[in-house]
């Protein structure tokens, strides 16, 4: 898409909305282990990824996100029992919206890292931001700075 | 403010008699006592201007119409709530959307010019279709709110795949425009006009390169902008623009299409825009009534005094529009008919969505379909 000749210096906007329980920790996990990842990560913490309504995430894109991950509780573990469902459910939808809009699938993620699981959010971030590197900037980036 | 004056004087503002018949009509003060068209109109000429441009009621309003059919003044109230949004939408002031805004945003991406849609992916194999030619039947949001609305099965591209098998059967093989954008209205109505005319500019681009002399559609909202606030924003059309209903008169009168026996009792919602916003009460009747054995009954509160579905433009879903549609679907049962059609896929949309209620939505529940949809049906296989 668009800017692909600036590729090389092209680094990715990413917004990740991550639950408070369990995939915020989970950053935060990484943090005090002192486990790096990418800085292109905007990290929105919710109190569960049922609170991500679809509208969060096409506004992100809408903005000129390059990039946009929910991320919550594995199943079972979330704290308000059934968000994660409901995020996967939603998921599904936004999934075929960005479809339709012509944006890569790449720019849109679905994860579940636990508290614990400081390394693997790190390893997520990475894949992530590697992806939509690929990807390229956002055809809707340059509608707002 | 010069452009106060303005706004007043061309929706006939000034000649308010104070007499609050639109008040009395309106399906929303019906239900909610603080929301009243003299109060929002008197208010406003009568030094509260500046206000009513930051009150949330300014979103309420449907824009229906149905106020403007009793108001003895002739005051252009729907007119008058679209200007007076414009300015407070100048002002930065929030609107209150539904789905927190998803419907919105998906249509302001829309105006980006780099967007590339992959918004074709319904079409059938066997559909005949085209690029260029002289005709061009305008989808709209259909594949969005088709995906959009998945939890409560609206299936909103049934009606687009209604509207290509109709055209097929008329021999005609419309152009779809891979590439077309949101028509506007909603934005229109939510007071965002610069994004508005983005839209509208791309989409009256595009038709033009499609080579299309003729644009059918399927929406009430896209026919009316195209039909109404395309001229006015943007300038003259160079195509003619129908609703899929012109069109299937012509067709039928032309003996070009012909209908399998429906035994059915249909009634049918009137969408304010094709209604009272533009006059055409009797197409959809008529084409209706060209199918054999299908039979029309009217509720009790039809054509002119037509209740709305209940939303407009994605803004204003509450509790009252909640009533609104069950006494709507509840007057649609008490005519005895099978079958309540829809005008507009978004009266589908709310209507469906009503009887999903968990609480109510069983003793609301009639068959619904789109009138689209009911006549390629009735055109067999
Ligand atoms: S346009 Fe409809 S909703 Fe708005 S004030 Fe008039 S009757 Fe009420
Ligand atoms: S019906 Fe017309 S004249 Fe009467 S209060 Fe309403 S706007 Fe004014
Ligand atoms: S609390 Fe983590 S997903 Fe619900």
């Amino acid at each position: 898409m668009g800017n692909k000749k600036k590729e090389e210096e092209f680094e990715p906007k990413i917004v990740v909305f991550a639950c408070n329980w369990c995939s915020y920790a989970g950053a935060d996990t990484a943090g005090v282990s002192k486990i790096q990842y990418p800085p292109n990560v905007r990290l929105i913490r919710v109190m569960c990824s049922g609170r991500v309504n679809p509208a969060f995430v096409i506004k992100a894109f809408e903005r000129g996100a390059d990039g946009v991950m929910v991320s919550g509780c594995h199943f079972g573990d979330c704290h308000y029992m059934f968000g994660n469902y409901q995020a996967k459910e939603r998921f599904e939808i936004l999934k075929r919206l960005i479809h339709i809009l012509g944006l890569e699938k790449e720019r849109l993620r679905l994860e579940w890292v636990s508290a614990a699981e400081g390394g693997r959010f790190a390893q997520v971030i990475r894949e992530f931001v590697e992806d939509v590197k690929k990807v390229g900037r956002s055809p809707l980036a340059p509608i707002t700075i | 403010m010069v452009v106060k004056e303005e706004v007043l004087k061309k929706t006939q503002a000034y000649y308010c008699l104070d007499c609050g018949k639109c008040t009395s009509v309106c399906p929303i003060s019906r239900f909610n006592g603080g929301f009243s068209p003299r109060r929002i109109l008197v208010g406003s000429l009568t030094g509260r201007y500046e206000e009513t441009l930051k009150d949330e009621k300014l979103y309420t309003c449907l824009t229906c119409g149905l106020c403007g059919t009793r108001c003895p003044s002739d005051v252009k109230f729907g007119e008058f709530i679209k200007n007076a949004r414009f300015e407070g939408q100048k002002l930065g002031n929030l609107i209150p959307c539904a789905h927190g805004g998803a419907i919105q945003s998906l249509m302001r991406i829309m105006t980006s010019p780099s967007l590339e849609q992959r918004r074709l992916g319904w079409v059938p194999r066997a559909a005949k279709v085209a690029e260029k030619g002289e005709v061009a039947y305008f989808v709209g949001c259909l594949p969005y709110f088709d995906a959009f609305f998945t939890d409560i099965e609206v299936d909103s591209l049934k009606i687009a795949k209604a509207a290509v098998k109709i055209l097929n059967r008329a021999e005609v093989e419309p152009v779809l425009l891979k590439n077309e954008r949101c028509c506007g209205h909603d934005l229109l109505w939510a007071g965002d006009l610069d994004n508005f005319k983005k839209l509208a500019e791309h989409n009256i681009n595009a038709i033009k390169e499609s080579g299309a002399n003729t644009v059918i559609t399927t929406c009430a909202e896209c026919y009316r902008t195209f039909k109404i606030d395309y001229p006015i924003y943007i300038g003259p059309l160079p195509f003619k623009v129908l609703h899929i209903t012109e069109f299937l008169i012509d067709s039928v009168s032309q003996g070009k299409l012909n209908f399998k026996k429906t035994r059915k009792k249909v009634t049918f919602q009137d969408p304010c825009r094709l209604g009272r916003h533009l006059g055409m009460y009797e197409q959809p009747r008529m084409v209706l009534s060209s199918v054999p054995e299908l039979s029309m009954v009217e509720m009790e509160r039809n054509q002119q005094s037509a209740i709305c579905c209940g939303t407009s433009g994605w803004m204003n879903c509450d509790a009252i529009s909640k009533r609104i549609q069950s006494h709507r679907l509840k007057s649609a049962q008490q005519t005895g008919a099978d079958l309540l059609v829809t005008g507009c896929p978004k009266c589908y949309i709310h209507f469906k969505c009503a009887m999903k209620d968990p609480k109510m939505g069983k003793e609301l529940e009639i068959e619904i379909k789109d009138l689209t949809s009911i006549i390629a049906d009735a055109l067999g296989r």
